[in-house]
């Protein structure tokens, strides 16, 4: 989070990716960039390997083909540790919210701190409860994960995601399972934290809503021809994309029907 | 390369205090506390108003929010007004939204300290408590049972199926290894002292009444209870973690008849066979030893087994097993089913699982040995 992080400078550059299950390739030759700054939308049908895509740029899946880089670092021809050091500049929050069960939410936001950080312990509980508070679950701290609604524990796995100030953010499905007030919330949320925190967010989503609030930038994932179709702000995708597909998706289908 | 966090001071006017900013304020680097701000506020006049000079200011993260928070704090105390207007842009709206939902307190989770006695009497009340849950369950075990019986139970065959292969077949090798080893030690600790006076051809006896009317019962029980207990209770216990359980209930389908009622049988029906394969293998592994160090022929070995063991050994044995089987079920099954909702519940389950089929194996076999002494089986 430096000050004057520059801005339409490229974060997270896709090239020639191509995703596989053993034989079964879920997407090939994937080409696009995240800039520092942008809200990135992945997006695209059910099963069309969003998340999976999500899995390669986290670094929990290795790619059958091509690279992805980070500034202009190769993260998947790094040695482990360095691997590690840059997946320490990634905030994860999962499709939902992935809290450990066993501890309470201070220690769930306070692991990363404590394994990271030369903090001591009421250092962490004094980062601990600003980024709870931050999500707007202040006075949370000793709560279990069980104990408390969907949607908090989903802002929970978001303040554990921001424990180590990365800079970039991902998400999976963040506004899933909300509702519509809440999944409303989250986004200005994560506007908000983009903006003030300088972060680069990548969020896997199928929300319309969501994605034109929030994206400025996107990739089209297509099922069929297991290949993105198109990339761009998803607004400007909606109005003038040429592809009907990407149209029909952003539209809900709308776009088929015939116009008066 | 930033330099370090630096704070100093500044007062253009009398009520007003400048905090200039500057330098690296990271967590990573460490930041000043708010001391440093105690020493000025306390000599001269009072102040009323504070401002903010980050001009300086190279690198921040969470570190000057945590800094600024605990500023606010002591200023709020004292009711000081502050500026913020000279604070960088994202860390004005960081703070903001920080205090934007008020802090919860009244969660009731503040520590709270029991002395002795309430301590002891909600001891006595929880195990009350887990008691009474441990009959309601073996009573609604025991009504599934019934309607098994009745052939009006919902539950899948092939579950069953399954569950028979895993605490069956599955089980073979431990069993085998178990009771051969166990065997094997009897007859050494039994053939040692029977030479001492020539009663070597005993050593038959004592290795196959031990093993049919004792040792292969238990020795399976315990295993079952490690193996199978434990397996029962961990799915049991992630189950309902994941609301399954709550699912079959919500659909009408009683999770005692089709979660607990395949698992008791698989063990009822498993059960005695392991108990028998272990007496045969434990007998076996006696015969070795007893062939083999002493001078017992192989066939003196076996005619004296024959003779020795009569049949009351073996079936109470076998019929032991049964109810050890039945407690080994029940006791994976209450457990796994009474987990609580997170990934250590889960662990715990299976371990009290374990300990409680043990405890109950080895007092009924105990109570039994009682009970078979005064009858005169």
């Amino acid at each position: 989070m430096v000050v004057n992080a520059t801005e339409q400078e490229a974060h997270i550059t896709v090239k020639n990716l191509t995703m596989a299950y053993g034989d079964f390739v879920i997407q090939r030759d994937l080409n696009f960039t995240v800039n520092h700054g942008d809200v990135f939308i992945i997006m695209g049908g059910s099963g069309c390997g969003k998340s999976t895509l999500m899995r390669h740029l986290i670094g929990l899946k290795s790619p059958t083909k091509g690279q992805v880089l980070y500034g202009d670092q190769d993260f998947w021809a790094a040695e482990l540790d360095e691997q590690q050091r840059m997946m320490r500049n990634f905030g994860v929050l999962y499709q939902s919210g992935a809290l450990w069960s066993s501890l309470t939410l201070a220690e769930n936001v306070g692991l990363p701190l404590g394994e990271y950080t030369d903090l001591s312990p009421s250092d962490i509980r004094e980062v601990v409860s600003l980024k709870l508070a931050l999500v707007g679950l202040a006075g949370f701290e000793e709560f279990y994960p069980s104990e408390i609604s969907g949607g908090m524990q989903k802002r929970a796995g978001l303040a554990r995601a921001m424990a180590l100030d990365p800079d970039i953010l991902f998400f999976d499905e963040p506004s899933a399972g909300l509702d519509p007030i809440s999944a409303r919330l989250l986004d200005d949320l994560i506007l908000e934290l983009r903006d003030s925190l300088g972060a680069t967010v990548v969020a896997v989503t199928h929300e319309l809503a969501s994605i034109f609030t929030i994206g400025n930038n996107s990739v089209f994932l297509d099922p069929e021809t297991r290949t993105m179709i198109a990339v761009g702000n998803p607004r400007t995708l909606r109005d003038e994309s040429k592809d009907a597909r990407v149209r029909r998706f952003l539209t809900r289908g709308e776009s088929d029907l015939p116009t008066a | 390369m930033a330099s370090r966090a630096q704070l100093s001071f500044d007062r253009p006017e009398n009520h007003t205090l400048v905090v200039r900013i500057s330098g690296s304020w990271r967590v990573a680097d460490g930041v000043p506390g708010p001391s440093e701000i105690q020493a000025q506020l306390e000599p001269g006049p009072p102040i009323g108003r504070v401002q903010f000079d980050t001009q300086n200011l190279q690198a921040w993260d969470t570190g000057l929010l945590i800094f600024l928070r605990k500023l606010q704090d002591q200023f709020a105390n004292r009711q000081i007004e502050v500026d913020a207007s000279g604070l960088p842009d994202g860390a004005r709206r960081l703070l903001n939204l920080a205090a934007a939902v008020p802090e919860k307190k009244d969660t009731g989770k503040g520590v709270t300290r029991t002395s002795f006695l309430p301590m002891i009497g909600e001891e006595v009340i929880r195990a009350v408590v887990s008691t009474a849950e441990m009959v309601r369950f073996v009573g609604e075990a025991t009504i599934a049972m019934g309607a098994f019986l009745r052939g009006k139970a919902s539950y899948r065959r092939s579950d069953l199926m399954l569950i028979i292969e895993e605490c069956g077949a599955q089980a073979l090798p431990i069993v085998s290894l178990i009771s051969f080893l166990v065997g094997l030690i009897l007859a050494f600790v039994g053939a040692v002292q029977l030479l001492q006076f020539g009663a070597q051809i005993y050593v038959a006896n004592l290795v196959g009444i031990a093993m049919t009317r004792e040792l292969a019962g238990i020795m399976t029980g315990i295993i079952m209870a490690g193996r199978t207990g434990a397996a029962f209770a961990a799915q049991l216990g992630t189950m309902t973690v994941n609301e399954e359980i709550d699912a079959l209930k919500t659909l009408g389908v009683s999770p005692m008849e089709f979660l607990v009622l395949p698992r008791m049988l698989a063990l009822i029906l498993m059960m005695p066979l392991l108990c028998l394969y272990a007496d045969l293998v434990g007998i076996i592994g006696g015969l070795i030893v007893g062939v083999g160090m002493t001078d017992i022929t192989f066939a003196q070995y076996v005619n004296q087994t024959i003779e020795g063991v009569g049949l009351n050994h073996i079936v109470l044995g076998v019929v032991k097993s049964v109810f050890f089987g039945v407690l080994v079920a029940l006791s994976g099954c209450l457990r796994g089913m009474q987990s609580g909702r997170s990934a250590s519940a889960v662990g715990v389950a299976a371990t009290s699982a374990v300990v409680t089929a043990i405890v109950f194996i080895i007092v009924t076999d105990a109570v039994c040995a009682v009970v078979t002494n005064i009858i005169g089986v």
